[in-house]
């Protein structure tokens, strides 16, 4: 039964089923034992960065992971510097990186460059988010701080709000958090910004009890749990249209006033004004433990990808 | 008038193909997936829009001297999923077959999202796609999970 990630590419969240979630949570919590500390299982090994896109958090939550486990991490974090700049392409840079090291991260702006890789390199590829689509060790870490905070995922009702269109923390989400037994998914944006179309159809095909909705006001007291995500200005073609979206998905202290006592907020982070300041202060908001299990999550995979069982 | 002045006359074929149970509609279609323009001068049945007992209604394509390479019948598949082809030799059908649907299509429609992968220059990588359902068809891009209609698929393959 083990060996359920050795070797394995990490392309998108569908690809794991529960039981090595499970695997992967329960590794996580180990490796929480080891946030600050050092464990030398990876000694000898080392993990090649390919960011051909901006990332602070997840770059550099991955880079830790790996120093804390013992690796080495070689890469790029722009491609200004780069033979890329020189007209190289992403075949050939996975090349020249899977011919390095044990295992590459790969960001890209470009929907399915983490497939393509992974196709390309005999080492296992992680995608670290491909355009608008799949951001899976995003959606691990968010499906493990609501495993921290409630008995069980199953029978939770969830709320995702902000862009479902263009967010891949977003989709992700969705993908991970429909594994389990929902009472109910709501999914909550601007009509402009609606869940894709395939998100929708995998939905239906696996009869997950979703609702799509713009009024945020209106469901808050069901939640158990809330996903905020950026709204980013750009894609309005209409910047006043942005501006009245803005204001209703802004998350204060008096829309919380009706919430569930229970009820937790989660943010792929990072956040600019769609949860207000206040908000931190209070019981629901979670969204900093969350970002505290990128490293200790990144290093139970790590682990299970590159030292097996 | 006699029973052959009532029926559409179609004579057999000597040498050819005889492409059967077309969707009712989708006969020119075929033939533009043939390449045929009827400017090259063998000779070309097209019957449309007759009782089929199957279909309801369905169209026929006959043409003289031709047999289909199977990349053909591939793109007649993806137009024409009910589709059978019969190969005539001296009068005779030496080969009947139904078009099949593969599971998976490669290389021969492109993906409409143009942040795929598959639709940037240079990079050695070859459109595949996902049949998520025959009837209609509808197909799933394999890299960046874009689903993509029929209307699509015959839109690119016709290049209309």
């Amino acid at each position: 039964m083990k060996e359920m990630f050795a070797g394995r590419d990490v392309i998108r969240i569908l690809d794991f089923d529960r039981e090595e979630l499970e695997e992967l949570f329960n590794e996580t919590d180990e490796m929480l034992r080891y946030k600050k500390g050092k464990i030398d299982i990876l000694k000898g090994k080392v993990m090649a960065l390919a960011f051909f896109e901006p990332s602070t958090r997840t770059r550099l939550s991955f880079q830790t992971a790996m120093l804390r486990l013992g690796g080495s991490v070689i890469g790029f974090s722009e491609v200004r510097t780069t033979s890329i700049a020189k007209g190289e392409t992403l075949a050939d840079t996975i090349r020249m990186l899977d011919s390095y090291s044990d295992v590459i991260v790969i960001r890209h702006s470009v929907e399915g460059a983490a497939r393509f890789a992974a196709e390309i390199a005999e080492v296992p590829v992680i995608n670290a988010g491909d355009g608008t689509r799949h951001h899976p060790t995003q959606a691990m870490i968010d499906l493990y701080t609501i495993r921290r905070n409630f008995e069980s995922i199953d029978g939770l009702t969830v709320g995702v709000l902000g862009d479902l269109k263009y967010g891949r923390a977003a989709t992700s989400f969705i993908y991970g958090v429909s594994k389990y037994r929902l009472k109910k998914l709501f999914l909550i944006s601007p009509p402009l910004l609606k869940a894709r179309r395939e998100v929708i159809e995998r939905l239906k095909a696996q009869g997950v009890n979703y609702e799509e909705t713009e009024d945020l006001e209106g469901i808050i007291s069901e939640l158990d749990v809330l996903y905020v995500t950026r709204i980013q200005k750009e894609r309005f073609p209409d910047p006043t249209e942005y501006e009245k979206v803005k204001g209703s998905y802004r998350i204060t202290a008096s829309l919380l006033k009706d919430a569930k006592k229970e009820l937790i907020i989660l943010h792929p982070l990072p956040r600019v004004d769609e949860i207000a300041n206040e908000v931190d202060r209070t019981r629901h908001a979670k969204y900093f433990e969350q970002a505290s299990y990128g490293v200790p999550l990144r290093m139970a995979l790590l682990k299970l990808i590159l030292a097996g069982e | 008038m006699s029973k052959s002045e009532r029926e559409l006359i179609v004579r057999k074929i000597e040498n050819g193909t005889v492409i059967d149970h077309i969707p009712a509609g989708y006969a020119l279609h075929v033939l533009k997936i043939l390449g045929i323009s009827g400017k090259e001068g063998m000779r070309i049945a097209i019957v449309m829009n007759v009782e089929s007992k199957k279909l309801g209604k369905k169209d026929i394509v006959k043409v003289e001297n031709i047999e289909l390479s199977e990349e053909t019948v591939n793109r007649i598949a993806l137009i024409a999923p009910t589709a059978t082809i019969n190969i005539i030799r001296n009068y005779k059908v030496v080969m009947k077959r139904k078009v099949r649907i593969p599971e998976v299509i490669e290389g021969l429609i492109t993906c409409i999202n143009p942040r795929c992968i598959t639709n940037q220059p240079r990079e050695p990588v070859t459109p595949r796609f996902r049949v998520i359902s025959k009837n209609p068809l509808k197909i799933v891009c394999e890299y960046c999970e874009t689903i993509m209609e029929h209307s699509e698929i015959i839109r690119q393959l016709i290049g209309e």
